[in-house]
């Protein structure tokens, strides 16, 4: 608290990025986690929250008549423009949240101090909830060809990987640690996915340190040891994700990539995925196209390709789809990498997964993705979220392009994943919330360090707790379909209005399909469990029934109420065309989308017994009390 | 003329058909006066029964030959954007089946379509015509006021050669000065009324521009049909869908605008509309990079982003929410005109209708909007700006998918108020095929004069008769409606506006996984009552005969 020397300042407005309405009137109050602003002209109470963590930028604009614009843009896409009446007040806000939104010590992160009064007992079953040794188990390994080793136990082979890696069983650990030598920063090949149907791998590394023409031994025999474990294939693919002109670049600094020559069967490849730093100013030039006001058709689509964001999504797109067939119809296993293979490899072999298993296409199963190919493997996510005050340039939207990636597929798979689009945005969000403990730091060294695992809670459980409304209506079950072969040309990427303008809710459809068919959902499942109870009591019932019955005209009329989510309030106003001449749809409630952030980010759910949600995890979320004075 | 004289070969034996995601099928061509056919033969290459093409000649748009050897390949790029191919053993062969094809997609005679011909066994020839008549619509406006009245002036097409025989025009204003005025309107086209706005009374009305010329000629029928409508204080809003450039550069050309100081208590709003060739160049260019599997994402943002086919839909709903906006929130009365008064004039009007007024939303209320706003009432030129589509090497003459931007913009609407529409994107696909191909007469001609002087209603079965059957119109169904009686606003900020995949790839992806979702959504949703489906049970078996009604449909 010793960063916030005004916790509240009257009379600030704020401003509608999109509509020429008059701003609101209200109060701006700062507590330890989050920016809350009350709007008190409005006749309902309404609310903006913004915790610290999610603030990326704060901006002090040059002085107006009405006063001080402060400019805050966070980073899950929300920018709020609020005007301070004195600039002393807003010079101190500002300062305060320059140092709120980018602690100096990790500490100072929200998940250190967030206590959802949770037992020890529940907050360590919930760290346990994840178990990627079941994940292994369930690819068949141990097998022949693999083993879970704890070569890295004591981080000897590689401080940025976990204790335990799954490698070749003919690769011993001379050869794993001559490769290591032969690795940059010694992230060596290791089993990211198993296709059980024909033992084809998907593998991942850093580049190897080869220079012009350094070769190493043991790193040929460790993959000519992948190889062999396919043995339906008598070549690998071995796919550096970089362009081309990079990987060569990296050979003068003693990197670079595989020589053909040296490597037993290997087909090499290159896919061109650009690096942190091209990524991070495309969705600069992306924000822009997103903040313009009241642009037309052309500046917007110009913008939007200048952005260059969707040709990025593509190109990862098609490096997971090139994963997935190799593996699925040449067979081959694949050995992925690109400088240091932990964020271009992240996303491809992640989103190949997704491709090829269903099994991470539901909650738990995505759940475990993102822990096995991002988290345990070290993506480092302190960095690439700037969660600390720390080097600008190591930010980057690598996490954000695979989540959307994921909505890619959704749109042309709607009935393929259990969960549904908010349950990407929640998770998003919370990468950059450090509200829970899994995404902090950058490596599980580094997190064991923090004692992560004693201090802080796990994100997992409390996402299923919500459950229902995370959950897609339209999914067909595990079954229903096996591999996803995603059409990639250009027209199948679309503009993700729900991510990017996810808090301009006047942009978005004003009758939502989803609230809708999880309120049939829930209806359907009421109905069936009134049924079932019914039919239960049915035998025991001797006289007529007309009691028992006379619950049921309440449900065949909720039956009928579906249409909550029927907006009446896009009424509110029309789209203003006279004054400037487009129209803009927007509304006069505060967002679903503030509100249910707030909720999600500041009340606690008071999980009484995890285990509910481990099991079915069918329980509903439970309202606590808000922790904010 | 003879169709036969056009019909150089009739059969070809062993055609291969591929193309529009279907498996390639070997058959017997057959080329008829209206259709071509292709039957597999029963029992041969281990496919049993009969696989049938029933493709309507007037649906084909372009007709390519590339001739290799003693064979031919003709490509069929058709007007409801799918492409064909047909593999012709035979030079010559070759040659004539493609010659027949483009001749007789190029009749041009409207006694000479294919509805002329078309007899279902299932349908009366008279129904459906008579479905939505304009006295009907005047009835409901007479009960809330007395200010407008039924006119028959135009009852032999005297004034206006495109308005239909009855009109709804200010009680005050007598037939002969609606004469006088319709002199001074291009093609007659004076100020009707459009569209009554039961919530406060005010008025939509359209006409085409007035013909005050270089001279700044006035009409005072004109002048006092307008005066009338507004009453004492009150101000009206004229929408005109021309630059104020063009509208002031057509008074070279005998036309114009309404100047203020004649009409002082009209403002004048313009928003230019594109129309015209322009518009069916942008359909062409965007067909085009639609087809175009080779491009970047750079490149296909680009062309999509020069073709400016979805600024133009910006721009249409735009426009509509501005009239809306007036006789909304103004509360004040709009007349919408560009040039003519057939093209962006009924665009805007139309979609200002399905924006404010619940009623035009409907399965049915929507078939009546379309023969108020676009054929029968308006005469949009279906016969010529619907002659050809976006693959046509024939020189442009009138052709613009006007119709198409309009369908367009009412899918946009139903994507963002997934509840509100009664009817779902099937409707839509439909309307765009038979506008530009069809069995049925509706959309024939370009006016009402012309279908009577063709004896359309009495010679041709209405697409709405078959549409309106109760298991066909099941089809075309949104199992999410639920009426909504607010005005619809949408939003035309750039991010809300997508481009139409379902029509513009539907024969380039496959739709089975968004097909599939639909499905699903009809079972969540129907099951909310599962017992009203239960009982209609008898219907899901008739469903069956689906597939004969559809073959019946192609026919």
């Amino acid at each position: 608290m010793e960063h916030i020397t005004t916790p509240k300042v009257e009379n600030v407005k704020l401003l509608d990025r999109y509509t020429n309405r008059k701003a609101a009137n209200g109060t701006l109050y700062l507590t330890a986690t989050h920016l809350i602003y009350v709007d008190a002209s409005a006749e309902v109470r309404k609310e903006t929250w913004i915790l610290h963590h999610h603030i990326a930028t704060v901006e002090k604009l040059p002085l107006t008549t009405a006063g001080c614009p402060l400019l805050i843009h966070c980073k899950n896409f929300h920018v709020a423009h609020f005007v301070i009446g004195q600039e002393r007040d807003c010079h101190e806000v500002y300062t305060s949240l320059l140092k709120l939104s980018q602690p100096v010590k990790p500490e100072d992160l929200y998940a250190f101090s967030y206590n959802p009064k949770m037992s020890k007992d529940n907050r360590e079953i919930g760290w346990k909830l994840i178990d990627l040794k079941v994940d292994y188990q369930r690819m068949g390994i141990p097998n022949d060809y693999w083993e879970i080793t704890d070569a890295n136990k004591d981080y000897e082979v590689c401080n940025t990987y976990p204790p335990e890696i799954v490698v070749p069983r003919a690769a011993n650990k001379a050869t794993v640690i001559g490769s290591s030598r032969f690795r940059s920063r010694g992230r060596i090949p290791v089993l990211s996915y198993l296709y059980k149907e024909n033992n084809a791998a998907i593998c991942r590394c850093s580049q190897p340190l080869s220079g012009f023409s350094a070769r190493c031994l043991e790193d040929e025999q460790m993959l000519q040891a992948i190889r062999e474990a396919n043995p339906g294939s008598p070549f690998m693919y071995v796919v550096d994700t970089r362009p081309k002109l990079n990987a060569i670049a990296n050979r003068a600094a003693g990197k670079g990539y595989e020589n053909e020559d040296n490597y037993d069967n290997i087909r090499f490849k290159f896919i061109g995925i650009e690096n942190i730093h091209v990524m991070r100013n495309s969705l600069q030039k992306l924000r822009e196209v997103c903040e313009t006001k009241s642009p037309s058709m052309s500046d917007f689509l110009t913008g939007l390709e200048n952005s260059g964001w969707l040709r990025h999504i593509k190109a990862v797109m098609d490096a997971g789809v090139f994963l997935a067939k190799a593996v699925k119809d040449e067979k081959a296993s694949v050995l992925v990498h690109c400088s240091d293979g932990w964020d271009r490899t992240a996303q491809v072999c992640s989103l190949a997964s997704l491709l090829l298993d269903p099994f991470y296409r539901t909650f738990k199963g995505f759940m475990v993705l993102i822990e096995k190919e991002w988290i345990a493997m070290g993506h480092k996510f302190s960095h690439r979220c700037g969660h600390l005050d720390g080097d600008p340039k190591e930010v980057s939207p690598v996490f954000t392009q695979f989540i959307e990636c994921v909505w890619q597929l959704m749109q042309q798979f709607p009935c393929t994943f259990e969960f549904n689009e908010r349950f990407l945005l929640e998770i998003h969000d919370h990468v950059y919330s450090c509200q829970f403990g899994n995404f902090l730091g950058t490596c599980h060294k580094e997190r064991e360090d923090l004692k992560i695992f004693e201090k802080t809670h796990s994100l997992w459980p409390f996402l299923l707790q919500k459950k229902q409304e995370f959950r897609n209506p339209l999914y067909r079950g595990f079954t229903a379909y096996k591999e996803l072969q995603p059409n990639t040309l250009p027209f199948s990427f679309q503009f993700w209005c729900g991510m990017y303008n996810r808090f301009d809710k006047g942009m978005h459809p004003k009758q939502c399909v989803l609230d809708h068919l999880l309120s049939c959902m829930s209806q359907k499942m009421k109905l069936e469990d009134n049924a079932s109870e019914l039919e239960n009591k049915l035998p025991f019932l001797d006289g007529p029934l007309p009691t028992e019955a006379c619950s049921f005209p309440k449900m065949g009329s909720a039956s009928k109420t579906p249409m909550l989510n029927t907006p009446q309030d896009y009424e509110g106003e029309p789209p203003p065309v006279l004054t400037n001449g487009t129209a803009v749809g927007d509304v006069e409630v505060m967002s679903d989308v503030d509100q249910k952030n707030k909720e999600n980010l500041s009340k606690h759910q008071d999980p009484h017994d995890l285990k509910d949600a481990f099991g079915v995890l069918d329980s509903e979320a439970k309202d606590g009390k808000p922790q904010h004075p | 003329m003879e169709f036969a004289e056009l019909i150089k070969t009739a059969t070809v034996e062993s055609v291969l058909l591929s193309g529009a995601g279907l498996p390639p099928v070997r058959g017997t061509l057959c080329i008829t006066s209206h259709h071509l056919l292709l039957s597999s033969r029963p029992g041969g290459d281990g496919a049993p029964g009969t696989v049938e093409l029933w493709l309507l000649i007037r649906n084909v748009d372009a007709v390519e030959k590339r001739l290799a050897g003693s064979s031919g390949t003709i490509t069929l790029r058709c007007k409801d954007l799918k492409v064909l191919q047909l593999e012709i053993p035979g030079m010559e062969e070759c040659l004539n089946v493609a010659s027949s094809i483009e001749a007789l997609s190029s009749v041009d005679s409207v006694m000479m379509m294919y509805p002329f011909f078309y007899r279902p066994q299932d349908l009366r020839l008279e129904a459906g015509w008579h479905l939505f008549p304009l006295e009907q619509y005047y009835q409901q406006i007479a009960t809330q006021t007395s200010q407008w009245r039924l006119s028959g002036v135009n009852r032999d097409f005297a004034a206006c050669p495109t308005y239909p025989p009855a009109v709804i025009v200010p009680a005050a204003v007598d037939d002969e000065a609606l004469r006088k005025a319709a002199r001074f309107r291009q093609g007659g086209r004076f100020p009707v009324l459009s569209y009554y706005h039961q919530k406060n009374g005010t008025v939509m009305l359209r006409s085409s521009q007035p013909l005050t010329g270089p001279n700044r000629k006035r009409c005072r029928e004109d002048e006092l049909l307008l005066g009338t409508v507004l009453d004492e204080g009150e101000r009206g809003f004229i929408i005109d869908t021309r630059s104020a450039q063009a509208a002031k550069q057509a008074r070279m050309t005998g036309g114009g605008t309404e100047p203020k100081s004649s009409y002082p208590r009209w403002k004048r709003l313009h928003r230019p509309l594109e129309r015209g060739r322009p518009l069916q160049e942008s359909f062409i260019k965007l067909v085009d990079a639609c087809n175009d599997t080779s491009l970047t994402m750079d490149r296909w943002l680009s062309r999509l982003e020069s073709c400016r086919w979805l600024s133009h839909v910006k721009a249409a709903l735009s426009t509509a929410c501005l009239a809306a906006q007036c006789l909304d929130r103004e509360e004040a009365c709009v007349l919408v005109h560009g040039a003519e008064g057939t093209d962006t004039t009924l665009l805007v009007t139309a979609l200002a209708q399905l924006i404010l007024d619940p009623g035009c939303r409907t399965l049915a209320g929507f078939q009546g909007l379309l023969e108020r706003e676009w054929i029968e009432q308006a005469g949009h030129p279906f016969h010529l700006r619907c002659a050809r589509s976006a693959y046509s090497h024939a020189r442009l003459k009138q052709e613009a998918p006007l119709f198409l931007l309009f369908l367009d913009c009412v899918w946009q609407l139903g994507r963002q108020f997934p509840f509100s529409l009664e009817f779902g994107e099937r409707l839509l696909l439909t309307l765009f095929d038979n506008a530009y191909a069809s069995s049925y007469g509706t959309f024939l001609g370009n006016n009402e004069k012309e279908r009577c002087l063709c004896k359309v209603k009495e010679s041709t079965h209405s697409l709405w008769a078959w549409l309106n059957q109760p298991e066909e119109k099941r089809k075309y169904l949104n199992p999410l409606y639920s009426r909504n009686a607010l005005v619809i606003w949408p939003s035309v900020e750039p991010q809300s506006i997508q481009l139409w995949q379902g029509l513009f790839f539907r024969w380039i992806r496959s739709s089975k996984y968004l097909d599939e979702a639909w499905a699903e959504i009809q079972r969540l949703v129907e099951n909310d009552d599962t017992s009203v489906e239960e009982s209609a049970g008898n219907r899901r078996s008739q469903s069956l005969s689906d597939t004969a009604a559809q073959t019946e449909n192609e026919r």
